[in-house]
């Protein structure tokens, strides 16, 4: 669609980045523009690439060790006096260990501290499954008053960056740390709680968030060349969801499917299930990890083992609408 | 802000044991034990130690207090409105249906709240993010006041930022251990032994200063103290007897989370009315 301006992402040679370079630079943005803006790490800084942010501003970067209980209560008391903190560390701890911490320290005290979970996701790849953070939307989306961002892309996720600093609500940023497909530009649109009708059709609904987007795009050419006109909606806000973009599409065409790289009881899917529940019941498929752990592996390699590439996506398209007779 | 005399405090404290007293057994619920042993920290922070303003909640230059073991939070209710920041009335609506006197401490129901607490061990580290903001905002001659129950101590998080806080040399952080040594399932010596706390902290690289926390005097002579110490943050070790005040109260660890019925209220006023200005006298 040509006001999402997306990038050549069907180009063989798509160029890649991790969504945790564009939170880097996105966090030394923030930091030029906001003095109050001070950034707080568990032992992992380059990884989650605070680094940058250590080296522009010393002074408002705290080295808070290998203790994520202390990295988002530190947090919480900088937030009462001022500061807008950005608490990194890697999403299997932080919201993974400290999430009580979170909820009443941050949510409950409403101080706009923002969590970074990075390395999330199977993309983790060989570190295995205890550090491919796969509940971490659910565990923070139930939270009252946070928002809960997943980018698809280094560009997005610098852009959502920019936006959770000049929130006023605590806020999760969900990171990969693998490199995959930049398809959204500068001049792509991201605002906080706003979905993004990727590719429009109405034979069905791929409702998909983080870098997986890429996977729904690419499935919905699969698709097209098989006669089916699939709407691909990018869904990097899970929390607060955007209702309206979500309902009509699923009114329109009558199908849901969500992909995910994280469980989808809790997930995405979850979210999606209890919005269409209640407003538009319609029948939908959840992709994504069912009540199971993740393995050892490289990310892309994951991706397709547990049935989360294109070609699975457009082969459970497939069968939805064979279900209900569309096809 | 008003100086008090001695006696003055000591009737203050005694005034906020009997409205902890009243309210717990209004409410029917909430700890009244750790309460009655923190009156006189919260007398002393309150009416003499603390910069503050109860009518400026919000001022910015007023000294912060945290109460990290949020389960005692009526005795600093009673202190808050005893000094003015609400009406006393208010007292009477602790833990009921839409009241800004929440069962555990909610920075956004209450101006002059400093943070929400209640699960434990969280308080210590908001102090230290505290102390850290204050430093980028110059303003390093505000103080940070964070009261701890030393069952609490059992929190891995309360450790963190032990090891933390020297790090950063945050002289204007002051820890307040309420050491009465009991906690829900019994002394904290048999659940899991704190000792040597005062080695412990001091290996960890805070001032610490060993006081008898009922004494008025002593808790306002050590809070000077650590105002006074500039390379270190100050840990008070404030040795407190649960349910000072009322006999049947005291040492038992049995009263942490159990309120006085009409008959045990009755008889706990009755008990700090004759002993009103006269603690001491009484007691020691």
């Amino acid at each position: 669609m040509s006001e999402m301006h997306l990038n050549d992402y069907t180009s063989t040679d798509v160029a890649k980045a991790a969504t945790r370079k564009g939170f880097g630079e996105g966090l030394v943005a923030a930091g030029q523009a906001d003095p109050n803006i001070v950034a707080l790490c568990a032992d992992l800084t380059e990884s989650v690439q605070v680094h940058l942010f250590k080296e522009a501003f010393p002074d408002r970067f705290f080295e808070i060790g290998i203790a994520e209980q202390n990295l988002v209560t530190v947090a919480s008391g900088l937030a009462a006096m001022g500061k807008i903190p950005f608490a990194a560390s890697y999403a299997a701890f932080n919201p993974g260990r400290n999430w009580e911490q979170i909820k009443t320290t941050v949510c409950l005290n409403n101080q706009p501290v923002k969590i970074i979970g990075s390395h999330a996701g199977l993309y983790t790849g060989p570190d295995g499954a205890t550090h491919q953070m796969l509940e971490d939307i659910a565990l923070t989306r139930v939270l009252p008053n946070m928002v809960v961002i997943v980018p698809v892309d280094n560009i997005e996720a610098k852009k959502a960056t920019l936006a959770i600093a000049q929130d006023k609500r605590p806020a999760y940023l969900r990171l990969s740390r693998e490199n995959t497909p930049i398809i959204t530009t500068e001049k792509t649109p991201f605002e906080i709680g706003k979905a993004y009708v990727f590719s429009q059709g109405r034979d069905i609904t791929i409702c998909s968030t983080g870098p997986l987007t890429y996977q729904a795009l690419a499935a919905a050419d699969m698709l097209f060349k098989d006669g089916i006109d699939a709407e691909v909606i990018h869904v990097p806000t899970i929390k607060p969801l955007d209702a309206i973009t979500i309902l009509n599409s699923a009114k329109k065409t009558g199908a849901v499917i969500t992909v995910e790289e994280a469980q989808i009881n809790g997930g995405l899917g979850g979210a999606i299930a209890e919005l269409l529940g209640e407003h538009q019941p319609t029948i939908m498929r959840r992709m994504g990890m069912r009540d199971r752990f993740g393995e050892s592996g490289q990310g892309p390699e994951l991706i397709e083992h547990f049935g989360l590439d294109a070609k699975h996506i457009a082969l459970e398209a497939h069968h939805l609408l064979t279900s209900i007779g569309k096809q | 802000m008003k100086q008090y005399s001695l006696e003055e405090l000591e009737q203050i404290a005694c005034k906020l044991r009997k409205d902890i007293i009243s309210m717990l057994e209004r409410a029917g619920s909430g700890h009244p034990a750790g309460s009655m042993g923190l009156a006189d920290v919260f007398t002393a922070l309150y009416f003499s130690v603390m910069r503050h303003d109860p009518k400026k909640p919000h001022w910015r230059e007023r000294d912060l207090v945290l109460l990290s073991n949020g389960h005692c939070v009526p005795a600093q209710y009673a202190a808050m409105a005893e000094a003015g920041y609400f009406d006393r009335k208010e007292l009477e609506t602790l833990r009921q249906l839409g009241s800004r006197l929440q069962g555990h401490p909610e920075r956004t129901k209450l101006p002059g709240l400093e943070t929400t607490s209640g699960p434990l061990g969280c308080g210590l580290s908001q102090a230290i993010g505290m102390a850290l903001g204050l430093r980028l905002n110059s303003q390093p001659h505000r103080f940070v006041y964070c009261i701890m129950g030393d069952g609490e101590l059992d929190e891995g998080n309360i450790w963190e930022a032990a090891m933390l806080a020297p790090k950063y040399n945050l002289h204007n952080l002051v820890g307040i251990i309420d050491r009465n040594n009991i906690q829900i399932d019994g002394p904290t010596e048999t659940v899991v032994p704190l000792e040597d706390l005062r080695a412990k902290w001091e290996a960890f690289g805070w001032h610490v200063i060993e006081i008898n926390g009922n004494d008025i005097e002593a808790i306002i002579d050590a809070c000077a103290m650590a105002r006074a110490i500039v390379e270190k943050p100050s840990l008070i070790i404030a040795h407190t007897i649960p349910g000072k005040g009322v006999d049947f109260m005291e040492y038992d660890f049995h009263w942490h989370g159990m309120p006085p019925d009409h008959d045990q209220a009755m008889k706990a006023l009755r008990e700090l009315r004759t002993l009103q200005g006269r603690i001491k006298a009484e007691h020691e």
